[in-house]
């Protein structure tokens, strides 16, 4: 491996260390970040559509200060987010550089886009079902947990999908605010130094990483369309 | 019991108000099956979810079984004098089922969570709700499809775990929007078979909201016909269909009966429905008590005039016959006034389409 390394990839066996260190920050970002603007883009997206219009909990200016907001925030390119949002992670890191200080640009830069793509899954759900779990006797809370997230899954399992790989794109520029990681990496020691092995294999890197999302994504989502993932066996069982 | 007072609602749309409910009241009996017809836009589904306050009218009232009546002031429900609460709301609609059109199953949970959906409220033992769905799914016919997700069924078999869904928390009343309208004749019929069956089983009430003669006169006792969010007509079927009076109701019935088929030979002025001069063409419409060969043989016999036959019809009501009988009157003047009067003296309904006698228009 070493010596294989050696002869096809010179210059990246000079800086494996590096390497590994960059892809280390990579995947630092991308689960810190990713599982934050998860949870954030989940609750802005059940926001948006509980409170829209014909929504179950109807409320106007809710839904029109969280589209604003969301709009806003996705207008801005990230890059500039970078540097716009420095004052505010210093503020609430106490660094705005390095790993540490890349979450909040790397969280805000996700959750709207993230938010749209959990609004488009989640309206996805037929108002019929909305509309006979109503008929039951569900409340706001029954309808969002048990019919919203429930028959939505696959749809949201496909925009998560799609989000994560974006915010890899975007764990890429953060070396912008010396957040390192594997776009910094393919910059400071591939492209600056003339190594081009360095660079190839960086976008080999990332489009294996890519390629697995998506396949596991996909595997996902068609796993759980029409059906629930391990659904459990009554058949022939008595109470 | 259901009993709706005064209701009305007019939706607000940028296009303009559409009053969707005019003043509309109606008393619906314990146990009884009542049917409710209109075209779509009569404001019969509209109707239906002010029951279960899927929907609030603007104003009028609602009673539900024995609870206190529920008023409505300017689209917000009241009742014993205060503002019903969101969760009181909740409480109201678990005392109704409802069935809908598509279904609307959850598609990523097995028929067995389905129907136990409305029993996952609080209070309920996982083998208590285990035994109340076995015990449905036994009811609609439907045991061995318990660990199925629904895209494995046919659109009847979604529809009857529709049902069992609804009935899960034991309400006294079904409400079912066109719950058969996307189903197949075959389905339909079964469907309608199981809430019949399901009706004088349970003694649950049924309301059905349908645009469909053939499900009222299948299942319905009695049947209240709506047109821009009006009652039209109401009453019990086999009145309504003997002597129907608007005329919203009359074109419903003809859509229904073979009998309705003349109204179309008599637009395209088919050769069947010529009348030649002298000649008469006749709708006879039978009764309970009226509908038998013998007395359409001893008035021809007895005015000694012709009868042609061209389309016939005799069906069942509530076990009581209704039929009719189009034809064509032939003979002399004098004898087939006769005939029209031994007619209405048997009680029979006559109404003549086209008469050759008088009418310029007809071949010598």
């Amino acid at each position: 491996m070493d010596a294989l390394m050696k002869q096809w990839t010179p210059n990246l066996y000079l800086y494996r260390d590096k390497f590994i260190q960059s892809l280390q920050a990579t995947f630092e970002m991308f689960w810190k970040a990713g599982s934050i603007a998860f949870v954030i883009g989940l609750f802005f997206g059940i926001l948006l559509v509980v409170t829209k219009k014909d929504g179950i909990s109807k409320n106007r200016p809710v839904y029109q200060v969280t589209n604003l907001l969301i709009n806003i925030f996705r207008s801005i390119p990230f890059v500039i987010l970078l540097i716009f949002l420095i004052p505010f992670t210093r503020a609430l890191m106490r660094t705005a550089i390095g790993v540490k200080g890349a979450i909040i640009p790397l969280v805000f830069g996700t959750v709207p886009f993230y938010t749209r793509q959990v609004e488009v899954a989640l309206s996805s759900v037929a108002p019929g079902k909305i509309e006979a779990a109503r008929a039951m006797g569900s409340g706001t809370w029954g309808i969002i947990f048990r019919v919203y997230l429930h028959e939505a899954v696959p749809e949201l399992i496909r925009v998560t999908t799609v989000t994560a790989i974006s915010l890899i794109g975007l764990t890429t520029m953060a070396g912008a605010v010396g957040a390192g990681g594997i776009g910094s990496f393919a910059i400071n020691y591939g492209q600056n130094q003339y190594n081009q092995d360095i660079v190839n294999v960086c976008v080999v890197v990332l489009l294996i990483i890519t390629f697995i999302l998506q396949s596991f994504g996909t595997a996902l989502a068609r796993r759980t369309t029409n059906r629930s993932l391990f659904p459990k066996r009554r058949y022939g069982k008595d109470a | 019991m259901i009993k709706i007072s005064n209701l009305n609602k007019t939706f607000v749309l940028n296009s303009g108000n559409v009053e969707a409910l005019q003043d509309v009241s109606l008393h619906i009996e314990q146990g009884s099956i009542y049917g409710v017809i209109g075209y779509s836009g009569a404001g019969k589904s509209t109707l239906v979810r002010c029951l279960n306050l899927l929907e609030t009218p603007d104003s009028g009232m609602v009673v539900i079984n024995s609870g206190a009546p529920i008023t409505f002031e300017n689209g917000v429900p009241f009742q014993n004098g205060s503002k019903m609460t969101t969760k009181e709301q909740c409480n109201l609609r678990r005392q109704m089922g409802m069935i809908f059109q598509q279904f609307n199953l959850l598609d990523r949970s097995t028929v067995y969570d389905n129907v136990a959906y409305s029993l996952k409220f609080a209070g309920r033992s996982k083998s208590e709700i285990d035994k109340r769905v076995k015990e449905l799914l036994q009811l609609v016919g439907l045991s061995d499809k318990i660990d199925v997700f629904p895209d494995q069924l046919s659109g009847g078999q979604k529809q009857r775990v529709a049902i069992a869904r609804a009935l899960a928390a034991n309400p006294k009343i079904l409400l079912s929007d066109e719950a058969t309208s996307a189903l197949d004749p075959d389905a339909t019929e079964s469907i309608l078979r199981l809430l019949k069956t399901l009706n004088r089983k349970l003694g649950i009430t049924i309301v059905i909201i349908t645009h469909e003669m053939a499900v009222i006169k299948a299942i319905a006792d009695r049947v209240a016909v709506m047109e821009d969010g009006r009652v039209v007509e109401e009453g019990d079927v086999y009145s309504i269909f003997a002597s129907p009076k608007a005329d919203i109701t009359k074109k419903f019935i003809s859509s229904a009966s073979p009998l309705g088929k003349i109204d179309k030979l008599l637009s395209e002025g088919s050769e069947l429905v010529q009348v030649k001069k002298g000649e008469v063409l006749v709708k006879l419409q039978f009764q309970r008590d009226t509908v038998g060969e013998h007395l359409l043989t001893s008035v021809v016999k007895k005015a000694d005039i012709n009868l042609n036959i061209i389309l016939a019809n005799v069906e069942y009501l509530h076990d009581s016959p209704l039929g009719g009988i189009i034809g064509v009157l032939s003979g002399s003047p004098q004898n087939i006034q006769k005939g029209l009067q031994y007619f209405n003296d048997y009680n029979i309904k006559v109404e003549v389409l086209k008469d050759g006698r008088i009418d310029e228009t007809v071949d010598a």
